[in-house]
């Protein structure tokens, strides 16, 4: 191919780019995969034939921190898409990212759009919410951790498959009993290590995982996951990890297979687990809440979200931040929330979506996908509980991780272990704190 | 007498050099100097707020044990690659190189793996050692092998190991052939009529004549282990278990790609740098003057 043509065919795109123009595009990136990608993708059509005004373009661009990252990249590029698809780790980052990002409340209020951020469940709305209760990105997909569970193994084992433990010590026990009739290898596990046994920990348990409200009021905050409490929990898993009852299974969500293979009968992991047990458990399952401790005052509190929230990218000009709060309007309505919850398994964010759904009955049908929502709604959120934020959140969970490594595999003591997550976690804050837009 | 072609003036010449200059200036100078000026900076994640901090990266990085831990990771890594993939794909080089039934059949089936991306040899070996599901991990727990690489350090060394040392034999193999297949055979007939045996032959005869090639590939798979081994570690363990097997080049693109930490993992890549440029500079005026050419 000469240069000529390969001029003649960039002039030849662009031509045609511009010819589109006469609709407004929104760019919106996202990390959704298999039939999560269905709903976002109709989502954005049935946005596009409802007016004729703004075209919302929807591109898959990765896992979530992929996602983030390419955000990232084209803001500094100077051509950030107008929407980014943020997970919840990534939230105190662009929290922190000043004039790179637009808040929603102030879009909406400025594009005129009928907002009430009290519409939201309060677990939702506090989660991406200044600490002046300002709503800084718009939820999206939220889910919670859950307890999953094979009922057919309980049977097996004498257990009651309809009164699943409830506290830790209960499902220790069990697990015992799962793991000396067969479950060798995996009395129980839990995905995402860090997520579920210290951030929803802490926050389940009613307990600070960072002063200043976890992070929350300033990013003056330090880590306080030494504390006995944690302490006290890492042991155990310590303990069990030398028979297996308990069994590590990875950073991610790599060893969520365990579950639905039948290796391990108990998975403590995302309330969006869902679909991939719906489709692949061979045997009979549920899922219940997160256990506790029950000599925790206040415990079960309630637990945060997971999941993701839509950000909008800052320097776009007016006529597109309408389209953009236009969109927003469109999702926010209680049948497409509602239709969306069903449909996808996401938890629907608004209380009257809930509400609605919960009016039909389908929840009878459907147990599994009213746990998270009723961990989330368990109490009102309190200062421990309303979630957190601690920027560079991503590479603190990646040290948290490797401690507790350290210490399942006896190379430390959990103490030790959660002392050293707590001064190298410090170090990362502190260099947020410094490089942060305040 | 050499053969040499005068070009008239200067323009002509300066004119075809050009486009390698330029392709070197903006894809090797212009970014090398970006991670060294990168390297005295803090920078948040959108590059909206810079502070120039001198030194403090480099010294951050020697006054915590993560970094001097993930040194001595790399050096038990890249010995334990580079004297596996070598050794190895000498011996199948030499196997290859007699005369043999379907020998061409061999030697392609060896290089295969070559075109294998990073990644991708890394989840393979991943499917294998799995300890859930993995083939050989059952094995291996059949034989009462505790088998776990996501918590037993050695075992995920092993493993990261394997995959890397299998990918590079392919390489070693081709340059090791073609190296074999330059030695004139008239010294090996003439020593094997002297009474020379097959392993006299290739200790004495043989290895000496590879020592160039074996030079050249100990530098490249020093360069691999350095750098290119990335893909497999971040597809198999992730740098861990605890940070078991986090390189060098792993933690520059941890901290920086996730952790959004451009000035540190700057400062780490133009560590990097210099060790590499300095492992070459050692291996070319020292090691070379041994070498047989």
């Amino acid at each position: 191919m000469t240069f000529r043509s390969v001029f003649a065919a960039a002039a030849l795109l662009a031509g045609t780019s511009h010819a589109a123009l006469a609709q407004t595009e929104i760019q919106w990136w996202h990390a959704m995969t298999g039939a999560n990608n269905d709903v976002v993708n109709k989502l954005a059509d049935d946005f596009n034939k409802s007016q004729s005004e703004y075209k919302v373009v929807a591109s898959y661009k990765g896992s979530y921190a992929d996602t983030l990252n390419a955000g990232i990249a084209a803001f500094r590029a100077g051509n950030a898409p107008h929407i980014l698809q943020v997970f919840e780790v990534g939230t105190a980052s662009m929290m922190g990212a000043g004039k790179a990002i637009k808040p929603v409340a102030e879009l909406m209020a400025e594009a005129g759009e009928k907002f009430d951020p009290k519409s939201y469940l309060p677990a939702v709305a506090g989660y991406y919410s200044t600490a002046k209760g300002e709503l800084l990105s718009f939820p999206f997909n939220s889910s919670s951790t859950v307890m999953w569970y094979n009922k057919d193994a309980f049977k097996k084992v004498g257990l009651d498959p309809n009164a699943p433990p409830k506290t830790w010590p209960d499902l220790f026990e069990a697990a015992k009993k799962l793991q000396a009739a067969g479950y060798a290898n995996c009395g129980f596990a839990t995905a995402w290590i860090t997520w579920v046994n210290i951030e929803q920990f802490a926050v389940w348990h009613n307990t600070p995982l960072a002063t200043k409200g976890n992070g929350i009021d300033g990013f003056d905050t330090e880590l306080t996951i030494n504390k006995p409490l944690f302490v006290k929990h890492l042991q155990n898993l310590v303990d069990l990890q030398k028979t297996k009852t308990f069994d590590y299974s990875g950073r991610t969500n790599q060893g969520e297979g365990r579950f639905t293979s039948g290796e391990c009968p108990v998975m403590i992991t995302s309330s969006g687990f869902y679909g991939n047990v719906k489709a692949n458990a061979k045997f009979d399952w549920a899922n219940a809440p997160m256990p506790y401790y029950p000599d925790v005052p206040g415990a079960p509190q309630n637990s945060t979200l997971g999941g993701a929230s839509l950000w909008v990218m800052g320097g776009k000009p007016a006529a597109e931040y309408k389209g953009v709060a236009k969109f927003f309007t469109f999702l926010s309505d209680t049948d497409r929330q509602a239709a969306l919850h069903t449909v996808s398994g996401y938890l629907p964010i608004t209380t009257a979506a809930y509400e609605k759904v919960k009016a039909s009955g389908f929840y009878k049908d459907n147990p599994y996908l009213e746990t998270p929502l009723k961990e989330l709604t368990n109490k009102p959120p309190t200062e421990n509980s309303r979630g957190l934020r601690l920027g560079n959140l991503v590479q603190i969970r990646d040290v948290w991780a490797e401690e507790i490594e350290d210490a399942l595999a006896g190379k430390k003591t959990a103490q030790a272990a959660l002392d050293s997550a707590v001064q190298r976690g410090n170090q990362m804050l502190r260099q947020f704190e410094r490089t942060v837009q305040k | 007498m050499e053969k040499r072609a005068v070009y008239a003036g200067v323009s002509t010449p300066a004119l075809l050099l050009i486009p390698q200059l330029a392709i070197i200036v903006i894809f090797f100078y212009l970014p090398a100097g970006q991670a060294v000026w990168q390297s005295f900076q803090l920078q948040d994640a959108f590059g909206l707020s810079t502070i120039f901090v001198g030194f403090e990266n480099y010294r951050d990085l020697f006054t915590r044990p993560e970094y001097l831990h993930a040194l001595g990771v790399t050096v038990v890594f890249s010995a334990l690659v580079a004297f596996f993939s070598l050794s190895i794909a000498l011996l199948l080089a030499v196997m290859a190189n007699k005369q043999i039934a379907g020998a061409g059949v061999y030697k392609t089936l060896l290089i295969w793996p070559y075109a294998v991306a990073p990644a991708i040899a890394g989840v393979l070996w991943l499917f294998l050692f799995q300890p859930s599901m993995g083939m050989v991990a059952r094995w291996l727990q059949w034989a009462g092998i505790d088998w776990n690489p996501l918590l037993d350090g050695t075992h995920a060394m092993i493993l990261v190991v394997l995959a890397s040392t299998w990918k590079q034999i392919s390489y070693n193999f081709l340059f090791f052939l073609a190296g074999l297949q330059s030695i004139p055979h008239s010294l090996i007939e003439a020593s094997a009529i002297d009474g020379a045996k097959p392993m006299r032959r290739f200790w004495t005869i043989v290895f000496p004549l590879l020592s160039p090639t074996t030079f050249y590939l100990i530098v490249v798979n020093v360069v691999y282990v350095f750098f290119d081994t990335f893909g497999i570690i971040d597809a198999v363990t992730h740098g861990g278990p605890a940070s078991a097997t986090t390189t060098l080049v792993f933690k520059v693109y941890n901290d920086g790609r996730s952790g959004g930490d451009l000035g540190s993992s700057a400062a780490q890549s133009v560590i990097l740098m210099i060790i590499v440029i300095a492992l070459t500079a050692i291996q070319f005026r020292y090691i070379e003057r041994k070498v047989n050419y």
